[in-house]
């Protein structure tokens, strides 16, 4: 275990102690708990306080959990949530697509397969929820990475790509990968650091991702973000098909790339109610 | 170029109003929705304000058409489907209801029922049906005897019945008139002739004078303002079947709510049931022979997942239950039976409780999550056994919708349980779809049933994984656990 850092260790003791108990505390008593001198807690408290952490009680001057705290610990969206919430909007994309339907969340740097619905074509299909797959060579997983909220695009390079929590597994593994350290699962897979920085940048550009047999050869997928009420990306939402039918010289279709902008947006407009 | 042409759908149901516009394809195209009020006068009671509900269905229907940017002129057919059993009585002069419809979940006819259990076998034998507080012939009986001068005024012919598709297509078109599902409901119709039975009438006490004319599902019943065909009306369970395109026999589908609602298409013969279903009307497409259904009802499904977020607080929305489940392997052994208010089919046994049987100390609420789900599996097997049983068919998949589909698990569970593939279909408003279908059928539309089935597909498909050891050894179990919860209320 690398270095710690003795400030962070010192805050969130102090993080600790207001959440033990119902009662504010006072300078002193979080000093004497922690064996430490008064002006180190002040330092602390001050930042904590500063960026809303911690409140500090008017009357008093005890401090407590600050709302935006709480707020962090419930700002996860379940994804069986996100799939009920999602699921007409999911249907209706594939009815006017006449494309399968996915929608995924970030998981371990790749993509979790949250939602998936059948080409309306009755032709034999598999049930793909709780496949992994790998984010940089998907439409989903570049909307993912390009709108992350914590900035950690640079996940994908630990990700566990192919890897599948839950067998099914159809993204096949990379055969060798690059040099760079991204595997490529086609010719045209985006391998390189910088090249998936300028995708990732085109993406929050025009607010939507496309893969252009970059997965699977001969297959093409157009994806969109879906937010929550405070607008972080919590999931995405998006077609996967043929690319005679979805795609023009290397270009997505821009009709069936506003199917699927309409669709994020409205599952988004739900969210937020 | 002629512009498009759409059908559209009422969905009366007991808490709101819906109406769908739908394409040839049988995509949705726009969606209004209006509440009603929930009318509680006393413990048991639940009544609606029918002109409250008559504004409600005016409102969504010009919501939904306006909405969409299209005119009344684009419209070639509206269908009706409606919560069954619920009970209108109005004046044919005025138009006004006589009193608040009584609600198909209402319990007041309670000791009424029971006072006919000298007709039992007759209501079984004619009209397919158990004695039970649901069906409205008794609500009706109810709202004469208890309303002075009213029984005077319905042999006259002067206040007239419906449930809420004739109440509808009354308001709509000026006919009295109401489908033959809906009439099967009523425990006043005869399930071969389809026709008003006088024994049944004369156990009931229901003047003929005050009933509508039965009609086919699927005909012109006639016009709304504005020129729009009415031509189709059927019972909400019965038009999930069809919009479901069950159109052949042994093919049954499953609706997820609140509560489950299973109907087997049997074919043009009524299925007296011996496994405690009942026997009811599936369709009646104009002058052809009405089809005919086995139905089991699940008394607590989704609400269980309900219980479990409101009562006990383990879950903050409901489908957090799979997250909860997904936390475990299997069921830890334990077992949940939700006989709230006794067990309904195929068991019919009103001193069952709910138990949850094999606890042990290595059960967590993860393990309580997953019995939670097997419940609603476990009872949908055991209606389907019976479905099976009574029919003489097997079934060989299952078409589940309403809003439990979207739980992965939960249909994972059904399949393993079932031992058949469960497919949820691409529309999963299959009710309004069931009456668009049969609007348009009606106006040609649609020309036939198979193109109906063109239009139906698969959105997704869960086959069984399980080993037949397992699935035998796990009904064992759930079987046990039926039997602990028998014999613990005592009236």
């Amino acid at each position: 275990m690398g270095e710690t850092i003795q400030s962070v260790e010192r805050a969130a003791g102090i993080l600790r102690l207001l959440a033990s108990g119902p009662r504010e505390l006072g300078v002193a008593e979080l000093a004497r708990a922690m064996g430490l001198p008064k002006g180190t807690l002040h330092g602390i408290l001050r930042t904590l306080v500063h960026v809303g952490f911690v409140e500090q009680d008017a009357a008093t001057g005890r401090y407590r959990l600050g709302g935006t705290l709480l707020h962090l610990g419930s700002s996860y969206l379940d994804v069986n949530e996100l799939r009920t919430r999602s699921l007409n909007w999911a249907d209706a994309l594939a009815g006017r697509s006449r494309e399968s339907v996915w929608i995924g969340t970030a998981h371990e740097g790749g993509v979790l397969v949250v939602h998936h619905v059948f080409r309306p074509d009755d032709s034999m299909q598999v049930l793909q929820v709780g496949t992994l797959l790998p984010a940089h060579a998907t439409a989903l997983g570049k909307v993912l990475l390009a709108y992350d909220p914590y900035g950690d695009a640079g996940a994908a390079f630990d990700a566990p790509s192919g890897t599948t929590p839950q067998a099914t597994a159809t993204a096949t593994r990379g055969d060798e990968p690059a040099a760079e350290g991204l595997p490529a699962f086609t010719p045209r897979t985006i391998t390189g650091a910088d090249d998936l920085a300028k995708e990732l940048e085109l993406v929050r550009g025009r607010g939507w991702a496309c893969d252009v047999e970059e997965l699977v050869e001969g297959e093409v997928s157009i994806a969109a973000p879906i937010r929550d009420g405070r607008g972080v990306t919590v999931g995405a939402i998006g077609v996967r098909g043929a690319v005679e039918r979805l795609a023009d010289d290397g270009e997505p279709h821009i009709t069936i790339v506003s199917y699927v902008r309409d669709a994020a947006r409205a599952i988004t407009r739900d969210l937020s109610r | 170029m002629p512009r498009p042409q759409y059908v559209a759908a009422i969905d009366q149901g007991t808490t709101s109003s819906r109406c769908m516009v739908f394409d040839q394809d049988g995509r949705i195209v726009s969606v209004a929705q209006r509440e009603h009020r929930q009318i509680f006068p006393r413990p048991g009671w639940v009544e609606h304000d029918a002109a409250e509900i008559w504004e409600a269905v005016q409102g969504v229907v010009a919501d939904a058409v306006t909405g969409s940017g299209i005119d009344f002129a684009q419209l070639v057919a509206l269908g009706i489907t409606n919560q069954r059993e619920t009970t209108v009585l109005w004046d044919r002069h005025t138009g006004r209801p006589v009193a608040n419809a009584i609600v198909w979940q209402d319990t007041r006819t309670d000791a009424l029922v029971r006072s006919l259990s000298e007709h039992e076998e007759l209501f079984r034998e004619r009209a397919g049906l158990p004695l039970a507080t649901y069906f409205a012939g008794p609500k009706i009986r109810w709202l004469l005897d208890e309303t002075p001068g009213l029984r005077e005024r319905a042999e006259r012919g002067d206040v007239l019945f419906g449930t809420v598709d004739s109440w509808l297509i009354w308001r709509l078109t000026g006919r009295h008139v109401t489908d033959v599902t809906n009439a099967s409901r009523t425990m006043l119709m005869n399930l071969r002739t389809l026709s008003w039975d006088d024994e049944l009438l004369a156990a009931l006490g229901v003047p003929r004078a005050m009933l509508p004319e039965i009609r086919p599902s699927a005909e012109v019943y006639g016009t709304a303002d504005g020129g729009v065909p009415v031509a189709a009306a059927l019972g909400d369970q019965q038009a999930a079947l069809f919009g479901q395109t069950c159109f052949g026999p042994g093919e049954t589908k499953s609706t997820y709510g609140s509560g489950s609602f299973l109907l087997m298409n049997t074919g043009t013969e009524p299925v007296a049931s011996k496994h405690g279903l009942l026997t009811t009307v599936g369709y009646q497409i104009g002058e052809a022979p009405a089809t005919y259904a086995l139905e089991g009802s699940i008394a607590v499904t989704g609400s269980l997942v309900q219980w479990l977020r409101d009562n006990l607080g383990l879950i903050s929305s409901a489908a957090e239950i799979e997250t909860l489940a997904g936390t475990v392997e299997d069921n830890g052994g334990c077992y949940f039976v939700p006989a709230f208010s006794g067990l309904f089919a195929p068991h019919w046994r009103s001193d069952a409780r709910g138990v949850i049987a094999g606890l042990t100390g290595f059960v967590t609420k993860g393990h309580i999550a997953r019995a939670v789900l097997e419940a609603t599996a476990w009872q949908t097997r055991e209606v389907v056994d019976a479905m099976n049983a009574d029919a003489g068919l097997a079934l060989t998949s299952l078409r589940a919708d309403g809003g439990m589909t979207a739980n992965n698990l939960l249909m994972q569970i059904l399949a393993d349980v079932l031992a058949v593939p469960v497919v949820r279909p691409m529309v999963s408003e299959t009710t309004c779809l069931g009456a668009a279908y049969a609007a348009g059928l009606a106006t040609g539309y649609w020309p036939d049933t198979d193109s109906l089935r063109a239009n139906w597909h698969k959105a997704a498909e869960w086959r069984p994984k399980i080993g037949q050891d397992v699935r035998d050894s796990e009904y064992r179990n759930w079987r046990k656990a039926i039997e602990r919860s028998l014999d613990w209320s005592t009236p």
